[in-house]
């Protein structure tokens, strides 16, 4: 060793800036490993649009389509379900539908493009599980309404038109997806109205 | 022959002095009760879940399409794959209970306080992976269970603000739970986190024999040097690591005393566990769940979807509460404060028996309300279990303020100098 007088500023100035360098490098080896967990190119195809003949359901009864892996809830609803529905208004948390639960044409009382036929995620907004579809038996849960949805997981409840009841743990409404009728007959999800 | 090849070895590798210094002449104090057995019972957990846990590994098939068809395979065709598999999932439940009634000893016996903080937060940590391994372990049976289980539990990231919903499909990494999510977590349970959990268990020890077993007295067995006469220390010889630092009294040598009464709670345990394994391997509904012996199904929620018995008393804080991110964060909070226990203590003395009543009252009210919640974590969401869940996540909240409050200015009981028998 020699007798060299140390320069200390220059010593810490190094130091730093073999840190900086060193940390760069890890938050660019960061990169890959967070970036592979996106859902991948092939995840990302499956979700083509789906599309659902409405023709053969009854008043009153709801089937379910799988749109990008999820249950989509398509309920025929009936005249006294329609009509009974803003008797619960003060009930609910989003009444009139502010929150951005729904595409545009379907920001109206019946949360649809056409009033009879409700169609919506079937994915609790609270922690997503598939909520309960109840015909007739629904006074148990809020009383004097006869249908509704009651998530099984955590209690939530909503409307025939997907709207949340307060003093629930769900936030927001059932989530409308994208949806338009190609025909009479024939709903199609993941493509909004007007889109195609 | 075999004192050269020890010779040989212990020039190039500390071989004896590490079995003295953490074995052979590690002071442990004379008087442990059956509480202390638990910590030598979760590690002999540990290894039964790493050695089953490989083996099943041989048989399994991480994807959507194979996983439940596999586990089918290894209970039916390969041969005893029944018996490991059931070795697997009733060790995990055997984990989560021997963990458990680690932590009640702690909480009694005043473990957590100063200078055992680190321990005490390395041990959080191992609890904190455990429930991590537990969780994404429970995925791979692929069953109906398995599937929204999972989903309730990422969904709670979705409760974070602005980045929650990018958070949750990045963990997915999918639109909804898939074969892509079932293959991250298969990797993370079988390579990631054991290797986490098998670090953080080796400092826990670590940092244990830095500081020293507690016990139930609560009273130090390492004296200051040079205050304890010679023929009041212990007789056991010890390792200069110790004894360099202090005088040791009423210590006994871990190996052979300890180890060899942990034997026995190794044979106790095991009688229970065989028990469970052989005659009840899904522990009555609780262990295995009904619903998972049915396949993944992505458009049907279980009638009744509760998790696993051990995550019940987190499960239920989260659910009484009507908010999802308030409920999200209440759980997380509930285990936040068991890490930030040893600063809500105040309090000097250790031992439940030295402290004032207060704190036995509200120590056993701590764990009336744990129980309470850990068995409506496993019942329906009715409006009656609601109410009870909110009045015992206030009594398990409420022990960490109360404790805070009255440890400051305690009445305590005189604490011996020695431990007394």
């Amino acid at each position: 060793m020699s007798n060299v007088p140390v320069n200390n500023g220059r010593r810490r100035f190094l130091t730093a800036a073999t840190a900086v360098v060193g940390g760069a490098g890890v938050v660019g080896v960061a990169v890959p490993f967070i970036g592979s967990w996106n859902p991948s190119a092939r995840a990302k195809a499956a979700g083509a649009p789906v599309e659902v003949n409405v023709g053969k359901i009854e008043p009153g009864q709801l089937i379910r389509a799988e749109w990008r892996g999820k249950p989509v809830y398509v309920v025929r609803r009936t005249e006294a379900t329609l009509n009974g529905l803003a008797k619960f208004d003060d009930q609910l948390r989003d009444p009139n539908s502010e929150k951005a639960q729904q595409p545009s044409y379907a920001t109206n009382a019946y949360r649809s493009i056409k009033p009879e036929f409700l169609v919506a995620l079937g994915v609790c907004t609270h922690l997503g599980c598939a909520p309960t579809h109840h015909k007739g038996d629904f006074d148990q849960f809020v009383d004097g309404m006869s249908d509704g949805f009651f998530c099984p997981c955590h209690g939530s409840k909503f409307d025939m038109a997907g709207r949340v009841f307060q003093g629930v743990p769900a936030p927001l409404n059932l989530m409308v997806p994208e949806h338009s009728f190609i025909s009479e007959d024939t709903l199609l999800i993941g493509v909004g109205q007007g889109e195609a | 022959m075999l004192t050269n090849f020890m010779a040989w070895m212990d020039k190039r590798l500390p071989l004896t002095d590490a079995w003295n210094k953490h074995l052979a002449q590690y002071p442990a104090p004379k008087n442990f009760n059956f509480w202390y057995f638990f910590g030598s019972l979760a590690m002999l957990v540990l290894v039964n879940q790493i050695l089953t846990g490989v083996w099943l590994t041989m048989s399994y098939e991480p994807s959507g399409d194979g996983a439940f068809a596999s586990v089918e395979y290894i209970m039916r065709d390969v041969d005893y794959g029944w018996l490991l598999r059931y070795m697997h999932s009733t060790g995990a439940s055997a984990f989560f209970i021997v963990v458990y009634l680690h932590m009640m000893r702690g909480l009694m016996y005043g473990s957590y306080q100063k200078p055992r903080e680190l321990l005490w937060i390395f041990g959080m940590l191992i609890f904190l992976v455990l429930m991590a391994e537990a969780f994404m372990g429970y995925l791979l049976p692929w069953g109906n269970m398995s599937y929204w289980g999972a989903q309730v539990i990422i969904s709670l990231f979705g409760a974070i603000p602005i980045v929650g919903d990018d958070l949750t499909q990045w963990i997915r990494g999918d639109y909804v739970i898939s074969g892509a999510t079932l293959n991250r977590f298969f990797a993370l349970h079988v390579v990631a986190m054991p290797l986490v959990l098998v670090i953080l268990v080796f400092l826990h020890i670590l940092a244990l024999h830095e500081v020293g077993s507690n016990n139930p007295e609560g009273v130090e067995v390492k004296k200051k040097k040079g205050s304890i006469k010679l023929e009041d220390q212990s007789k056991f010889k010890f390792h200069a690591q110790y004894t360099d630092k202090y005088d040791i009294v009423d210590a006994i040598p871990f190996h052979p005393y300890y180890s060899v009464k942990d034997i026995m709670g190794v044979a106790f345990f095991l009688f229970i566990f065989c028990w469970v394994m052989f005659f009840a391997p899904e522990g009555g509904g609780y262990f295995i769940e009904a619903p998972n012996f049915e396949p993944a199904n992505g458009l049907k929620t279980p009638e009744h979807i509760v998790p696993v018995w051990y995550f019940g008393p987190f499960y239920t804080i989260l659910r009484v509460v009507p908010d999802k991110l308030l409920g999200a964060a209440a759980m997380f909070g509930a285990i936040i404060m068991l890490f930030a226990l040893p600063w809500f203590d105040r309090g000097t003395v250790k031992a439940m028996k030295y402290r004032c009543t207060l704190h036995t009252v509200n120590l056993i009210q701590f764990v009336i309300s744990f129980l309470i919640l850990g068995y409506l974590g496993t019942k329906a969401a009715t409006p009656l279990n609601n109410m009870i869940g909110t009045v015992a996540s206030f009594g398990y909240f409420g022990f960490f303020i109360a404790l805070w409050f009255y440890s400051k200015n305690e009445k305590t009981k005189p604490v011996p100098e020695r431990v007394s028998h």
